[in-house]
């Protein structure tokens, strides 16, 4: 099995990806050192460890049920406070459960491009996380990829699995040390929603200048199962592409998507989401607020009705603050059956100057009236995430505004 | 309290004031009449500073100031308050927000909502999928918890149900400070296409304006009587 992996692997190792700028993988240094490897959580810096608390981790634990951290290709901390719950190393797991040979590599193809291809060959651990069957985990998991040394890349594979009638909520911040200009991250993530189970995962990413990210993400969803992804990225990186795929398989299965994006100059992001509404009754929800400050953003979103009950609604909605900055959205909606019901709504543009001068006319300086109407426009109230989690975004948003204006 | 001095206005190129000159001393409410596209919302846009409304000649002084070149918001800060036609829906920015903009105190921001009949639209987006009614309600309201000196009213009572229009002619009243007839210290300058607002405030004068221009001033019922009976064509005859 992993021999025939390796080998479709190995074939794809020069494959471009669909979208996103090519990447020389070359320019990046693999690490030498033995993966096994552990790295004490008090042998970090101060620096580093004020790094991944800015991210949004409690190194503490405290109010969180899970934790993980793994620090370039080396794990840092690793823990599950709930019973039913299940937090580990994915070298580890792999070891300890034969049965994740079924679900490695089941929702995103290894040889899909050159990113997927050297996640394989090159291996450097990730995260499992898994609720059993009719667990509910509500405080939030914790998980940070993070990056210490400049040049490098890290190649991390992540299944999470939320079993039947199981509930999961989990908070990724990936970052990089302070230090750290540039590097690669490839991030492989699955993520399997089983019957009735519902997955919250909010991922906040704050990388440097110069960083190029390429998670490649699959999800499956069973009959009315839920899952439920928030995406903020709010600082600089020279490169992100993503494009994760979700598949309602079973009937009632519900997708929401919701990504909060702010490309300053030289920032190039790439990002959407694709939903294939399989079976009867599955609904699906993209929903995405952009703006530039001189990056580029190409916003994506498809929605694939293969029934004729199913819903889905896209919306993509770009604010444009500096002339050097580009935002195109791309919504697709491809129906296969009469009936089915499928929407979007995309605008973009600038702030209209009537808004400003409004809020100006109740005695705003045209500053404030402009920060007003950003932080409206960022404040988007995700319907069904834990108060925690929506506390995490908000204080994101109000950071950035910070340099943002 | 406003000065107005031979005005002459452009939006977009277009001369949409030509010449207008009008006084309104403290503690008075004029009213403008006027048929659509005669300029009226121009020149309480223009009042207020905003930038697509160009003056190319005249002045406007508030209060002894001249502030025909003044941004906005100082405006606003001086006290001028106007109350929109059609204000412009803010995706994302809580009415409650806007409110608080107008005045930090939260408890008479949610006593006057629920005197209204407007706590449920606090926490909505400003004017998202508002009725015109409750539009026209979030302006007076804001204008009430703004108290300006000079308050401006752009067709307050159009699109309204008949029983909303008792609320807002109550706020309206109140804005104007009506029963104070005597030691009124606020000015009103009121946009009105129906008259109805004419029951609920004390209107000392009433001007038509036309094409830019002001054509003809009087006692505001007895104008507003004889475009009812002959439209605005008596004002052009009036004016001949």
């Amino acid at each position: 099995m992993s021999e025939i992996r390796k080998n479709r692997a190995e074939s794809a190792k020069n494959k471009k990806a669909a979208f996103g700028t090519d990447v020389d993988l070359l320019q990046f240094q693999l690490p030498a050192e033995d993966a096994a490897d552990d790295l004490d959580l008090e042998a970090l810096t101060h620096e580093d460890r004020k790094q991944i608390i800015q991210s949004g981790v409690d190194l503490e634990d405290a109010d969180r049920s899970g934790t993980f951290v793994q620090a370039d290709h080396r794990i840092v901390h690793c823990a599950a406070k709930q019973r039913g719950l299940e937090v580990l190393p994915m070298a580890k797991a792999l070891e300890q459960h034969r049965w994740l040979e079924e679900f490695y590599w089941q929702a995103v193809q290894v040889d899909a491009d050159k990113y997927t291809a050297q996640a394989e060959l090159h291996f450097q651990n990730g995260y499992f996380i898994r609720a059993l069957a009719g667990q509910r985990v509500t405080t939030p998991i914790q998980a940070c990829l993070y990056m210490r040394h400049d040049k490098t890349a890290q190649n991390v594979h992540n299944i999470v699995i939320a079993e039947e009638g199981s509930e999961l909520n989990i908070i990724t911040g990936c970052t990089t040390a302070p230090r750290l200009q540039s590097g690669l991250h490839i991030g492989i993530s699955e993520f399997y929603v089983r019957r009735g189970a519902k997955l919250t995962f909010t991922m906040i990413h704050d990388w440097a200048e110069e960083v190029m990210v390429r998670p490649r993400s699959g999800i499956v969803v069973e009959e009315d199962g839920l899952f439920l992804s928030n995406y903020v990225s709010l600082k600089p990186v020279r490169s992100l592409q993503m494009y994760p795929t979700v598949r309602l398989t079973g009937p009632g299965a519900v997708a929401r998507f919701h990504s909060i994006l702010v490309a300053p100059p030289g920032c190039e992001l790439d990002t959407g989401a694709r939903v294939v509404l399989e079976a009867s009754h599955t609904r699906a929800e993209i929903i995405s607020r952009t703006i530039t400050t001189g990056g580029t953003i190409k916003a994506r979103g498809h929605l694939i009705g293969l029934q004729p009950d199913v819903k889905a609604h896209l919306e993509c909605h770009g604010l444009i603050l500096s002339d050097q900055g580009v935002i195109h959205a791309i919504p697709e909606l491809e129906g296969h059956k009469s009936g089915a019901e499928m929407s979007h709504e995309a605008a973009v543009g600038k702030i209209a100057e009537e808004e400003i001068e409004y809020l100006m006319a109740r005695g705003l300086t045209e500053e404030e009236a402009t920060a007003t109407i950003v932080r409206g426009f960022l404040n988007v109230q995700i319907e069904g995430l834990p108060p925690e989690l929506q506390a995490e975004v908000d204080r994101a948003i109000e950071e950035s505004e910070k340099s943002m204006l | 309290m406003l000065e107005i001095n031979d005005l002459w206005v452009d939006v977009k190129g277009t001369e949409v004031l030509k010449g207008v000159n009008l006084t309104i001393p403290s503690g008075e409410t004029h009213i403008l009449f006027g048929k659509n596209g005669s300029g009226k919302s121009s020149l309480l846009m223009t009042i207020m500073g905003f930038s697509r409304y160009k003056v190319r000649q005249g002045r406007i002084s508030f209060k002894g100031e001249d502030i025909t070149k003044m941004p906005i918001n100082e405006r606003s800060k001086m006290g001028i308050g106007l109350a929109f036609q059609r204000p412009p829906s803010i995706r994302g920015v809580k009415t409650r927000d806007v409110f608080s903009i107008c005045n930090n105190d939260s408890e008479s921001c949610d006593m006057l909502a629920e005197k209204f009949e407007f706590s449920e639209l606090l926490e909505r987006e400003l004017n998202v999928g508002f009725s015109g009614g409750e539009m026209k309600k979030s302006e007076i309201l804001q204008l009430l918890l703004q108290d300006p000196e000079l308050v401006m009213l752009d067709e307050p009572e159009s699109g309204v149900d008949l029983e909303n229009l008792e609320i807002l002619g109550k706020a309206i009243n109140k804005l104007l400070e009506k029963y104070l007839w005597r030691k009124r210290g606020k000015s009103g300058l009121v946009i009105s296409h129906l008259g109805f607002i004419l029951n609920y405030i004390e209107a000392d004068s009433g001007y038509v304006l036309m094409d830019g221009r002001i054509h003809c001033s009087g006692n505001p019922r007895e104008l507003f009587k004889g475009i009812q009976r002959h439209g605005y064509r008596e004002c052009i005859e009036c004016q001949r």
